[in-house]
């Protein structure tokens, strides 16, 4: 069992859903997170004043799989987020020791 | 004149208006969302407070005397007191000057934002009223032969340059120099929560200057003939002067914001309607249409540039209070020496129509005087509450935020389900959350 971890452009948060929904994921969790990579942030200006703003609004979706979907998902995850420019995101994968599916009591792969 | 009492009564509402809420929207998108709450109540306390202390004795300090023995400063603030002896009819006219009281003391308080004891604000506010803003309408509006900048000196000043803009702009300028920088300020950011609030709020005070400028006509007839004649003649140059100005000054604004920074903004846009309307407000009767114009490009542009001042000079002019209402309405004020026309209000020429300098130095004069009488009068005040009750909340409290400390609210509950955003009582993560039995 893997968690599959994105952090993606904010508007391409529903084209990576629909690519998921495609291949077969059927939940996932979703935050709106702010960071910065190597696109940096970016100025604003108020009455002359120049702010820089570091944090840059994204959208984080962790996903829990088996062993074997990740590398689907992975590549589905690249190519539905992608735009080719700066700033696209990241996605990694971690490993997971248990995992319990609440109202059933299902443990891990019965409960992914 | 069945028809200049209604317009005076709707103006009146209009003025108020600019207050509450145009002005508390104004300023409350511009400040930061921990203490957006405070910079409106300012506004809100401030009508409350001012309205009734006018009505009380400041209709009395302006208009009690008449029009050979008026007092040079004030007048009598017992002669009126409570109105007395004011008949009902008369009670629009007290109505209208009382808004315009209301307003020159708010606007003070964008200078002072994320910092300023709301309890001393409390007090400053009648304070600075009843000895600043009182004799300084007496000095200008009341036009007795006697009175400082209208009777004595001549200068001309239609709507308030002087006596609201000027006075509140100096007095922003002393009470932040008194009250010292945000903690932070200018290295933090404390860029503007919201200014959709702000876009708002300068249109509706676009839209209730009108009640400002165009109900400031004084009449000057002798039958209700003239006095008809006058007000059909003067509204529409009023209207229109006002109308034009701002939109210059949009245009002005943004484009020295084009050039210095590279981008017009929408608060550049929201600056510009503001600067305009303070600098058209002294000369909406004075000025024809190119007149309106020149003032309004000029004060547009001249406010762009000059709310950079605080960073070169150190002071944390929050909201641009001295950049804005100070400069626009110098800026205004003394122009009318250059553009007024002997058809307007004033009947005098100025510069630019052959009159000579003789009107310009009135004006500049009619300036100073304000400048030194409210700066003055306003840092005797403020040095008094500073060191008595202090001016300033606790260093804890202004990084927290001031709506919590000051009224135990925040603004946005930005997280409905886990308690709201801001520091309240409430909440899943680390406190406990209060809920009464009947909502469980």
């Amino acid at each position: 069992m893997k968690l599959v971890t994105a952090v993606i452009k904010p508007h391409k948060w529903e084209d990576v859903r629909m690519a998921l929904e495609s291949v077969g994921v059927t939940g996932m969790t979703v935050s709106e997170v702010s960071g910065y990579g190597r696109q940096k942030g970016h100025t604003e200006v108020y009455r002359g004043a120049e702010y820089d703003v570091a944090l840059v609004p994204k959208i984080r979706l962790e996903v829990v799989v088996g062993d074997e979907d990740v590398e689907t998902i992975v590549s589905t995850i690249q190519t539905s987020a992608s735009t080719g420019r700066i700033g696209d995101g990241k996605v990694w994968v971690s490993p997971l020791d248990s995992v319990l599916r609440v109202r059933t009591g299902d443990r891990d792969d019965a409960a992914i | 004149m069945d028809g200049y009492y209604a317009f005076m009564l709707i103006a009146t509402a209009l003025v108020l208006m600019m207050t509450v809420p145009a002005l508390a929207l104004f300023y409350g998108g511009m400040s930061r969302s921990k203490s957006v709450l405070n910079m409106m109540m300012m506004s809100y306390i401030a009508a409350a407070i001012v309205g009734i202390l006018y009505v009380a004795v400041g209709w009395s300090m302006g208009w009690s005397g008449d029009v050979a023995s008026g007092g040079t400063f004030f007048a009598s603030p017992f002669d009126m007191l409570w109105l007395k002896d004011v008949a009902t009819e008369g009670y629009v006219s007290v109505m209208f000057q009382m808004t315009f009281a209301i307003i020159t003391v708010a606007l003070i308080s964008g200078a002072v934002a994320d910092r300023m004891k709301f309890s001393a604000w409390v007090v400053f506010v009648p304070l600075w009223a009843l000895l600043c803003y009182f004799p300084m309408a007496h000095m200008v509006f009341s036009c007795t032969e006697d009175s400082l900048i209208c009777g004595r000196i001549g200068a001309q000043d239609y709507a308030g340059g002087t006596a609201v803009h000027i006075n509140a702009g100096v007095a922003a300028l002393v009470l932040v120099l008194l009250l010292g920088k945000r903690i932070g300020w200018p290295k933090d950011q404390m860029r503007p929560h919201n200014l959709t609030l702000t876009m708002l709020g300068a249109g509706l005070l676009w839209f209730g200057w009108y009640g400002f400028n165009v109900g400031s006509i004084v009449f000057t007839g002798t039958t209700d003939e003239e006095n008809l004649a006058q007000f059909f003649s003067e509204t529409g140059r009023t209207f229109a002067n006002t109308t034009l100005a701002t939109m210059a000054a949009i245009l002005g604004w943004l484009l020295i914001e084009r050039l210095m920074h590279g981008k017009a903004t929408s608060l550049g846009a929201a600056s510009g309607i503001v600067a305009g309307l303070v600098a058209i407000t002294p000369a909406a009767g004075a000025v024809d249409i190119e007149g309106a114009v020149a003032i309004g490009v000029i004060a547009g542009a001249v406010c762009a540039w000059a709310v950079g001042l605080k960073y070169k000079l150190g002071y944390d002019d929050s909201l641009d209070v001295v950049g804005v209402h100070l400069v626009g309405g110098i800026v205004g004020t003394v122009l009318i020496g250059v553009f007024s026309t002997s058809d307007g209000a004033g009947g005098i020429d100025g510069l630019l129509y052959g009159g000579g300098a003789g009107s310009l130095g009135d004006q500049v004069l009619g300036v100073l005087v304000a400048v030194v009488f409210s700066g003055v009068v306003t840092a005797i005040i403020a040095l008094a509450i500073k060191f008595t009750m202090g001016l300033r909340i606790d260093e804890e409290d202004e990084v927290e935020g001031i709506d919590l400390a000051a009224h135990g609210e925040t603004a946005y509950d930005l997280h409905t389900g886990m308690g709201g955003g801001g520091g309240g009582k409430t909440g899943v993560l680390g406190t406990q959350p209060v809920v009464t039995e009947g909502a469980r």
